[in-house]
């Protein structure tokens, strides 16, 4: 699915990420841990193509393409969906209608023709109740004035309906609560799929209790520092990111 | 002072002016004289003016556009003015500053609401005009008021009966049809206590460049409630020069939607007094493309204590436009608990585009609250990638948000009709193509 080798991307003239190497493969659940400022967030907006980084060494590769020569639409309409750490609000462009619009892009980019009115309402109307929302939401304006917790729900939302096969979520946990949290996990878990993969970017463990990855990795100074099962996780919480840098710094 | 042009245009006003109405009013012939000489004395503002340090209206001066005395109506293209004729109003069309009557809808207006040709009621009854004609704005407030006072040869006088609610809005249709004509209108809109209405103007023109120059006073009684929208439509090489000017009672709400999209200049006016506990609340957009020159100048003047305003105006321009929003809130002495906002931003889609924003808040008492914003940029760079990450292309995601940030302010507005000829004026105006409706 995902092949990065090497991976070297700088901000400026400033490094940060040094040599990332990462293989995902269908149907997997890879969760990236580290320190504020490790790269971690660096890595999910390299993945969806913003702009700003400079690719200095390495490639990515999505499933079997180079991910870096295409545009953020492109990469998108291939699959690639980035839940945001921080959702923007679009003020005048309604909710709904950029679903629409965004789930007929990937249909017209795979050949496929616009999707049926009535299908396109029921399809949004499960989602929706599957992410514990209210229908007005659909209506509003794109996260204008939703509070933090329901502008992370809305970001899962659009990734229910659109079905990439790429996830990529960017710190999805901070800011919400138990209960918003559980909501969230239950709404990734229910994509889970053996043709699709997560990214799942987050700093904190918790996540990892209600959303089961297969590997853990620790990001630090801009490298994978360790990598393991879910038990790292709880090694890590234990620990503390100290434990990580002093054995990257020992070796 | 250009008071060589100003003569030449004041020469050539004397020579209708035995022909203008109110010819029979001592009060109002002293009126107009007293402004007819303020006009020649100092000619149109220049920009050594601070309230017109932005607006060069030498365009005007260099032009000699003349007024008429003719009151025959001439012929206007009837799909055309279905474009901006509203069907779920009462509406009163104007050409080249005359009332028409027979392009004009007036059925089923109650009989406490009046509205007829000011012409009309100044030779019929000009003591129903005295007590307001000029009480809402002085003629040295500058030229171009004192220009409109000399010279108007029409308007529209309405005036809501206390209580009365009405139950469709009030069009009051600017039309010029002829070259270099001078629309000099004047129309008051009184509103007695506890009336609610509300009003429309709109300005278009079918002829190529022409000077439409109208001065609204408004009087806004006790508790009564008055919105007051303007869609400014000009033609794209005509200038234009609205004034409105409002006196708010005790307790009086005053709203203003201004849309100002058309003309090659075009300068607007909105002016207030507050009393006690008045509302005041005014929204704008402008839209600038080519070299169209917009300037808007409010004043909130607080006088009297628990007033509230709150203002947004919003600047797209594009080309080598130039936008200009002057914004000032007065707190008088004693206006304690004044509670007011103020905010203008634009957006400049080119290197050549110019806004000019300049918000000033002059306050003489100390219990109040008063804010303002202002910005001048670009796109937000994450909202364009977020819609990226979204599968809209870039050049779809920037006119999007392009077209949104417009359409926050055509959104305020709460007549189905009116909302749908402003957009669809804004659409067509827009300087991006491929602009769906669909998005909103």
């Amino acid at each position: 699915m995902l092949s990065i080798e090497n991976l070297h991307v700088s901000v400026g003239d400033k490094p940060i990420l040094k040599g990332i190497n990462l293989q995902i493969n269908a149907g997997e659940v890879h969760a990236i841990m580290g320190p504020n400022g490790s790269g971690k967030s660096t890595l999910s907006h390299v993945l969806s193509g913003k702009s700003g980084y400079t690719i200095t060494e390495g490639k990515i590769t999505y499933q079997g393409k180079d991910l870096t020569e295409m545009e953020p639409e492109i990469r998108a309409r291939e699959g690639v969906f980035l839940a945001f750490q921080y959702p923007v609000e679009i003020p005048g462009v309604s909710n709904i209608y950029l679903l629409k619009a965004a789930l007929n892009s990937i249909r017209k980019h795979h050949g496929l023709p616009e999707v049926d009115a009535m299908d396109f309402l029921t399809l949004v109307k499960d989602k929706v109740r599957l992410l514990e929302m209210d229908e007005k939401f659909l209506y509003r304006a794109v996260n204008e004035g939703f509070s933090g917790g329901e502008k992370k729900r809305n970001e899962i939302l659009q990734m229910a309906i659109l079905e990439p096969k790429l996830c990529i979520l960017d710190e999805t946990d901070s800011g919400l609560d138990i209960d918003a949290l559980k909501v969230v996990a239950e709404g990734v878990n229910s994509l889970r799929s053996p043709e699709r993969s997560f990214v799942m970017v987050t700093h904190y463990q918790r996540l990892l209790d209600y959303i089961k990855p297969d590997a853990v990795h620790v990001l630090a100074h801009g490298q994978i520092a360790m990598s393991g099962g879910p038990e790292l996780a709880l090694e890590l919480e234990e620990k503390g990111y100290g434990w990580v840098e002093n054995k990257q710094a020992a070796a | 002072m250009e008071t060589a042009t100003a003569s030449r245009y004041t020469a050539e006003y004397q020579a209708i002016a035995a022909a203008l109405p109110g010819q029979s009013a001592p009060w109002l012939q002293q009126l107009r004289a007293n402004a007819a000489t303020l006009f020649s004395e100092y000619g149109f503002p220049s920009l050594r003016e601070e309230e017109w340090r932005y607006t060069n209206v030498s365009g005007i001066e260099k032009k000699l556009f003349t007024p008429t005395a003719d009151l025959t109506t001439p012929r206007v293209d009837a799909d055309w003015l279905a474009t901006y004729q509203l069907q779920d109003a009462w509406s009163v069309v104007l050409v080249n500053g005359h009332f028409a009557a027979e392009l004009s809808n007036l059925d089923g207006l109650p009989e406490t609401v009046s509205i007829k040709s000011l012409a009309r009621v100044l030779q019929d009854d000009p003591s129903q005009v005295e007590p307001f004609l000029a009480q809402a704005v002085s003629d040295d407030e500058h030229s171009f008021v004192a220009f409109n006072t000399a010279w108007f040869t029409d308007g529209l006088f309405v005036r809501i009966a206390a209580k009365q609610v009405l139950a469709k809005p009030i069009q009051l249709l600017h039309v010029v049809t002829e070259a270099d004509r001078l629309a000099a209108t004047r129309n008051i809109l009184v509103a007695d206590e506890m009336a609610q209405v509300q009003v429309i103007e709109t300005f278009a023109g079918t002829a190529e460049s022409y000077l439409s120059a109208s001065v609204t006073e408004v009087f806004v009684g006790r508790n009564a409630d008055v919105t007051l929208h303007k869609v400014q439509c000009e033609s794209e090489r005509a200038y234009h020069f609205g004034g409105t000017y409002v006196k708010q009672a005790r307790d009086a709400r005053f709203s203003h939607h201004n849309f100002a999209l058309g003309g090659l200049l075009a300068r607007t006016d909105i002016h207030s007094d507050l009393d006690d506990a008045s509302e005041c609340y005014l929204n704008g957009l402008y839209l600038g493309v080519k070299r169209q020159h917009m300037d808007n100048h409010t004043r909130i003047n607080h006088l009297k204590p628990h007033g509230i305003s709150r203002e947004t105006y919003k600047g797209v321009l594009d080309g080598r436009a130039h936008g200009v929003f002057q914004g000032r809130v007065v707190v008088a002495e004693g206006a304690m608990k004044t509670d007011s906002e103020m905010n203008n931003r634009n957006l400049l889609l080119s290197n050549d585009a110019e806004a000019d924003t300049k918000p000033q808040l002059e306050i003489y008492a100390d219990d109040v609250k008063c804010a303002h914003g202002v910005t001048v940029g670009q796109l937000d760079e994450k909202s364009v990638f977020y819609l990226q990450s979204r599968c809209v292309d870039e050049k779809t995601a920037r006119n999007m948000l392009t077209f949104a940030f417009a359409n926050e302010m055509v959104d305020k507005v709460n007549i189905r009709s009116l909302h749908d000829l402003v957009l669809g004026q804004l659409l067509m105006r827009f300087p991006q193509e491929g602009i769906n409706k669909e998005w909103l």
